[in-house]
C-alpha cells in the first residue's frame, strides 16, 4: 500500500513517544502515554473530548510542555526548554482547529514568512515554493487576498499550504475540520487525502469517520489521557475490543 | 470550489447603497448642543471679566504680542513664548520617544522567562508608580544628575521618560497579551525565533490595541513636561513664569499659557484621530 511502510522495520521510526506524562497544575492530561509513527504511516486518534488528544499532539513540538517521558522526532529528543526548538518544529508541519492565519499577511506572505524568515530559501523560491503549494490546495487564485477575506474551508487550506512550506517531514492536524461549515468539509478533507496518498506522515486528531477509514494505517483511541486501543481502522469500528471505544463509537453514531 | 465572488453575473456588486441626503433633525440637533457650549462658554468669560474688574485688574492684552514676535528695524525676532515653546516640543519629543524604547524594553523583560529581567522591571514600575513625580524630578536632578555629569534639560528628559515609561511598559504589554494566543502558536509551529515571532506577527498585530493609548499618553507628556520648570529648564512655564515676574500681568499669560497647551494637545489628539481612522479604514479593506 505504501512503499515508505516497507522501509520502517528498518529505519527508526519519524515519531517516538514513551511514557509521556503531563499535568496541567494538578491535573493529570495525559500519562504513561507510548505511540511510534513511522515515517510514511497515517495515525487517526480520537476519543470524547477532554481525553487529551490536543495536549498529546502539541507536546510532539512542544506547544505543550511535558513533565515526564521522552519524545523523539526523527531521532532527536525533544525537551521543555531546549534550544533548537524551532528546528524541529520546521520538521513538524501543524494544522489548527482555528486556522491560526496570519491576519495582517496576504495569503502568500503567510506560506513565505516561515521559509524565508528561517532562512530556509531566497525570497523569490519561498514564493514560487508557495505558489506550488497553494496550487496543490486549489487556492492559487487567492494568493495576494487576507485571510480574513476568505472562507473557514479555504482558510484551512491555506493554513495546511502554509506546514507544507517548511517541507515537514511529518504534519499533525487538530481536528482541521470541525470548525468548518458542512460544505466546506469536504474541501479540506480532499487536501488531506490527497497528501496522504502522497506519502506524508500524518498525525490526524480528527472525528471525521469516512476519512478516518479511508486513509488511516492505525487508529489511536484515547480516554482520561491515555491510549487505550491502537487498531487497524476496519477492527476498530467493527470490533472494538474495549468497553470505552465501543460506548465511544455509539455515541459518535449516535447522533 | 468556492463562490466566485468577483464575477460579471454577482447581483451583489450591483445593488448600490443610495447617498445619504441632509437630514434637518440631525443638523438642528448639532447646532443646539454647540450653541448651549458657546452660551456656557460665553458665561464663564463674562463672570471671569466681572470678576477682574471688582478686582481693578488692568488687562493689558496690547502688550502681549511681542511675548511671541518683534519687529525691530524691519527685522523679525521670534518673542520668549516662541523659544519656550520650542523648548517644550523638544523635551515632549525626546523624551517620548525614550518613553516607548523604555515601555517596549520593560515591558519585554516583564514578560520573559529571565528571573533577572523580570525583577529589575517589576522594581522599576512599583518605584515610579509609588513615589510623586515631584521628587523623582529631584533625585535626577539634585543627586543624579551631579554624579552622572548631566544637565538640566537631559534630567528633565530623563525623569520624564522614565516616568511616562512606566505607563507605556504597561500599554504595551496590555497590547501584546491581546493578540490571540492562536497567532503566538502559529509562530511557533511554523519555526520562527522568538525575535521574529515578536517581530513580523505579534507586535503589529498589537500596534493597533497599543496606539490609541499611547498616544494619550504623549499626550499627558506634554501636560506633564510642564513640572520641569521646577528645576528651571527654559520651557514654557518657565517662560510663562519669568514673563510675569518681568511684567506683573498674571492673567493674560497665564491664560495664554493654557491656550498654547490646549492647542498643543488638542491638535495631536486631532492628528491621532485622523491617522487612526485612516489605519482602520485600511484594516477594514483589508478584512472584508
Ligand atoms: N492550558 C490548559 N490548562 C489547564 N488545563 C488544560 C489546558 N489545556 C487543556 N487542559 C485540560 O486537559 C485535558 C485535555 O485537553 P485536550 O485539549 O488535550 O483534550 P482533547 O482531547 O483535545 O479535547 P477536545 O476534543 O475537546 O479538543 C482537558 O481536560 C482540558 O481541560
Ligand atoms: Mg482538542
Amino acid at each position: 500500500m505504501n512503499p515508505a511502510m516497507n522501509e520502517s522495520s528498518h529505519t527508526p521510526p519519524l515519531v517516538e513517544i514513551s511514557g509521556l506524562c503531563k499535568w496541567f497544575g494538578e491535573f493529570s492530561a495525559l500519562y504513561d502515554i507510548n505511540l511510534q509513527v513511522n515515517s510514511g504511516e497515517r495515525v487517526v486518534v480520537c476519543g470524547p473530548s477532554g481525553s487529551g488528544k490536543s495536549t498529546m499532539i502539541r507536546c510532539i513540538n512542544q506547544l505543550e510542555e511535558h513533565q515526564a517521558g521522552t519524545i523523539k522526532v526523527d531521532g532527536r529528543e525533544v525537551m521543555p526548554g531546549m534550544k533548537q526548538i524551532e528546528e524541529v518544529r520546521r520538521d513538524v508541519g501543524m494544522v489548527f482547529q482555528s486556522f491560526n492565519l496570519f491576519p495582517h499577511l496576504t495569503v502568500v506572505e503567510n506560506l513565505t514568512i516561515g521559509p524565508i524568515r528561517n532562512k530556509l530559501v531566497s525570497k523569490t523560491e519561498a514564493t514560487e515554493r508557495a505558489m506550488h503549494y497553494l496550487e496543490r490546495v486549489h487556492i492559487a487564485e487567492q494568493a495576494d487576498k487576507y485571510p480574513p477575506q476568505l472562507s473557514g474551508g479555504q482558510q484551512q487550506r491555506v493554513a495546511i499550504a502554509r506546514s507544507l512550506c517548511l517541507q515537514p517531514k511529518i504534519m499533525l492536524f487538530d481536528e482541521p475540520t470541525s470548525a468548518l461549515d458542512p460544505e466546506m468539509i469536504a474541501g479540506v478533507l480532499d487536501v488531506m487525502i490527497e497528501l496522504a496518498e502522497g506519502g506524508m506522515t500524518m498525525i490526524c486528531v480528527t472525528h471525521e469517520m469516512g476519512f478516518a477509514r479511508r486513509v488511516a494505517d492505525r487508529i489511536v483511541f484515547m480516554d482520561f489521557g491515555e491510549i487505550v486501543e491502537v487498531a487497524e481502522p476496519e477492527t476498530f469500528f467493527n470490533s472494538p475490543r474495549t468497553e470505552r471505544a465501543k460506548l465511544f463509537l455509539s455515541q459518535l453514531l449516535g447522533h | 470550489m468556492s463562490i466566485d465572488t468577483t464575477s460579471d453575473n454577482n447581483p451583489v456588486e450591483r445593488r448600490q447603497r443610495p447617498l445619504e441626503g441632509f437630514h434637518w433633525g440631525d443638523f438642528m440637533r448639532n447646532a443646539r448642543q454647540v450653541g448651549s457650549a458657546v452660551l456656557t462658554f460665553m458665561v464663564i468669560g463674562w463672570l471671569i471679566w466681572r470678576g477682574a474688574a471688582a478686582m481693578e485688574y488692568n488687562w493689558q492684552w496690547y502688550r502681549v504680542h511681542p511675548f511671541f514676535y518683534r519687529i525691530v528695524d524691519g527685522e523679525f525676532i521670534w518673542g520668549p513664548l516662541y523659544w519656550g515653546l520650542l523648548e517644550t516640543l523638544k523635551l515632549a519629543i525626546v523624551s517620548g520617544i525614550l518613553a516607548i524604547l523604555i515601555g517596549f524594553i520593560t515591558a519585554f523583560a516583564r514578560m520573559s522567562n529571565s528571573r533577572g529581567g523580570g525583577l529589575i522591571a517589576t522594581w522599576y514600575l512599583e518605584a515610579i508608580r509609588n513615589t510623586p513625580l515631584l521628587v523623582q524630578l529631584f533625585l535626577f536632578y539634585f543627586v543624579l544628575a551631579p554624579i552622572f555629569g548631566i544637565d538640566r534639560f537631559w534630567s528633565g528628559v530623563l525623569c520624564l521618560a522614565f516616568f511616562e515609561g512606566s505607563f507605556a511598559a504597561e500599554i504595551i504589554r496590555g497590547g501584546i497579551q491581546g493578540v490571540d494566543r492562536g497567532q503566538f502558536e502559529a509562530s511557533d509551529s511554523v519555526g520562527l525565533t522568538v525575535k521574529n515571532k515578536y517581530r513580523y506577527i505579534i507586535v503589529p498585530q498589537a500596534m493597533p490595541l497599543i496606539l490609541p493609548p499611547l498616544t494619550g499618553l504623549l499626550i499627558s507628556l506634554i501636560k506633564h513636561s510642564a513640572i520641569v520648570s521646577v528645576i528651571a529648564v527654559s520651557e514654557l512655564t518657565t517662560t510663562g513664569l519669568n514673563l510675569i515676574s518681568d511684567t506683573f500681568m498674571a492673567f493674560e499669560i497665564w491664560f495664554i499659557i493654557a491656550g498654547i497647551y490646549l492647542v498643543l494637545t488638542i491638535s495631536l489628539s486631532m492628528a491621532v484621530g485622523q491617522l487612526e481612522k485612516k489605519m482602520n479604514v485600511a484594516r477594514k479593506s483589508n478584512n472584508t
